[in-house]
C-alpha cells in the first residue's frame, strides 16, 4: 500500500470537502442561469421594438444615408469582447479569448489596425498581458446587468465609429444554445444591416421632427441595444459554462471518494488480518 | 371616451403597461399629446416626464430618459432607456443630483462636460417633477 491508513482517510475528507463546494458552486450557477434567462427574455420586446421602428423606416426612404448603415474601406476595426469576471467557468473565457486572438491574428497585421473594447476581468487581465491594444474596459459586472452597467462602453464604441475613428464593429460573445452548449461568436455589429422589413404591417408614420433625424437618433440606440441583449446571452452562457464545469468536478470528486473508500477498506482489512495472524502465530508459539 | 393601450418598454423590463385616454409627452420639438387614433407617429422624446391619463382626472407620472415614442392606431409604445414610476424614485438622491449639476454648471469650470451635467440636471428635475 502506497499510502497509510491515515493519509487516505485525510484525503477522503478533503475531496468531500471540495465536493460540497463544487455542489454548492453548480446550484448557484443554475439559480442564476434561470435568472438570466428571464432578463433575456424581459430585454426582448424593447429590442423588438426599436428594430421594427428602423426597418419600417429604412423600407419607407430607400436612399437612407445614414453613416451606420454604410460599409465604408476599413482602417481600423472594433472589437466588443465579452468575457466573466470570475473563473471556474470551463471553457468559457479560453474559448472565448481564443476565438478573437484567431481572428485578429488572421485579419490584422499590426496594433493599430484594431482596438479592444473589453467587458469583464478575465479578458481584460488576458489582452493586458499580451499587449493588445485595449481602448476601453468595464469589470465588475453585477451578475444580472442592467442597462446602464454596459452604456458606458457601449455608447463609447458606437461613438467612436460614428466619429470614424473605427470602421467597423464586432461584437464578440458566447453565444447560448442550451446550459452545456456555447457558442464564440464573432459576428459584425457595425456598420449595421438594415434589418430585414417586414412588409405584412406596412406603417405610412409621421416623424417629427424628420424620418432622417428618428433614425439618427435610433441607431446608435439599436446598437447599443444588441450590445446590451449580447452580454445577457453571454452571462447566461457563463452561468450555463459554469454549471456544467461544477457538475463534472462534482461527478470526479465522488468518483475519487469512491476510489479512496475502496483503497482505504482494503488497507484496513489487510491491517486487520495481519494483526489475527500475528496473534494466532504467537499462541502457537506459547503451545 | 374611448381609450387606447399605453406600453412604457425599457430594455430591462416592460414599466407599465395599460389602458389610458391621453398620453402627454414633450418631444423634441415640441410638447405632444397623444389621443385614442391619433395618426401614426414616432418621436424622440426629451427626458422629462410623461403624463397618462388613465381614466378623468387620475393620471399616472413617469420620468423617461433618452425615449421615444410610436403611435400607432389606438396603441402608443414608449421605448426608454431609464422609465420610473413615483414609487421607484429616490427623492433625496434626485435632489443631491440636482444640487450636483447645478453647482457645476454654475461653476464654469475650463474643462467641464457641459452637456453631460446638463443631461444629469434634466433628469434630476424630470425625476423630482414626477414625485411632486
Amino acid at each position: 500500500m502506497a499510502k497509510g491508513i491515515r493519509e487516505i482517510r485525510r484525503s477522503i475528507k478533503s475531496t468531500k470537502n471540495t465536493r460540497q463546494i463544487t455542489k454548492a458552486m453548480k446550484m448557484v450557477a443554475a439559480a442564476k442561469l434561470r435568472r438570466n434567462q428571464e432578463k433575456a427574455e424581459a430585454a426582448r420586446p424593447y429590442a423588438d421594438k426599436i428594430q421594427e421602428v428602423i426597418s419600417s423606416i429604412a423600407s419607407g426612404n430607400t436612399g437612407s444615408k445614414h453613416p451606420m448603415l454604410q460599409s465604408r474601406p476599413v482602417k481600423k476595426t472594433g472589437y466588443i469582447v465579452i468575457t466573466s469576471d470570475r473563473g471556474l467557468a470551463g471553457g468559457y473565457n479560453a474559448n472565448m479569448l481564443r476565438a478573437v486572438v484567431n481572428t485578429i491574428a488572421e485579419k490584422h497585421k499590426s496594433k493599430d489596425e484594431y482596438g479592444i473594447f473589453v467587458i469583464g476581468r478575465k479578458g481584460r487581465d488576458f489582452f493586458r498581458k499580451r499587449n493588445y491594444s485595449v481602448m476601453e474596459e468595464v469589470t465588475g459586472l453585477p451578475a444580472s446587468p442592467s442597462f446602464g452597467d454596459i452604456k458606458k462602453i457601449a455608447g463609447a464604441a458606437v461613438q467612436m465609429f460614428a466619429d470614424e475613428q473605427i470602421d467597423e464593429l464586432y461584437l464578440c460573445y458566447n453565444k447560448f444554445q442550451s446550459a452545456i452548449s456555447q457558442i464564440p461568436t464573432v459576428k459584425r455589429l457595425l456598420p449595421l444591416e438594415a434589418p430585414e422589413s417586414t412588409n405584412d404591417r406596412k406603417m405610412n408614420y409621421e416623424y417629427e421632427p424628420s424620418s432622417e433625424e428618428v433614425l439618427a437618433d435610433l441607431l446608435p440606440k439599436y446598437a447599443e441595444t444588441l450590445v446590451y441583449s449580447a452580454l445577457l446571452e453571454a452571462k447566461a452562457s457563463e452561468e450555463g459554462s459554469r454549471m456544467t464545469a461544477m457538475g463534472n468536478a462534482t461527478d470526479n470528486a465522488t468518483d475519487m471518494i469512491n476510489r479512496y473508500t475502496l483503497i482505504y477498506n482494503r488497507a484496513r482489512q489487510a491491517a486487520i488480518t495481519q494483526e489475527i495472524s500475528e496473534i494466532v502465530a504467537g499462541a502457537n508459539a506459547q503451545a | 371616451m374611448s381609450k387606447m393601450t399605453v406600453e412604457v418598454v425599457t430594455p430591462e423590463r416592460v414599466v407599465y403597461s395599460g389602458q389610458a385616454e391621453m398620453v402627454i409627452a414633450r418631444g423634441v420639438v415640441g410638447d405632444l399629446g397623444i389621443l385614442p387614433n391619433h395618426m401614426p407617429l414616432v418621436s424622440p422624446l426629451k427626458t422629462a416626464p410623461v403624463r397618462i391619463k388613465t381614466e378623468g382626472e387620475k393620471e399616472v407620472k413617469m420620468a423617461v430618459s433618452g425615449g421615444f415614442m410610436e403611435v400607432r392606431g389606438d396603441k402608443v409604445t414608449i421605448l426608454a432607456e431609464t422609465a420610473e414610476l413615483p414609487g421607484d424614485i429616490d427623492v433625496e438622491r434626485a435632489q443631491a443630483a440636482k444640487g450636483r449639476a447645478e453647482k457645476r454648471l454654475s461653476e464654469k469650470y475650463p474643462d467641464l462636460d457641459f452637456q453631460r451635467a446638463e443631461r444629469a440636471l434634466q433628469r434630476a428635475m424630470a425625476r423630482l417633477d414626477v414625485t411632486k
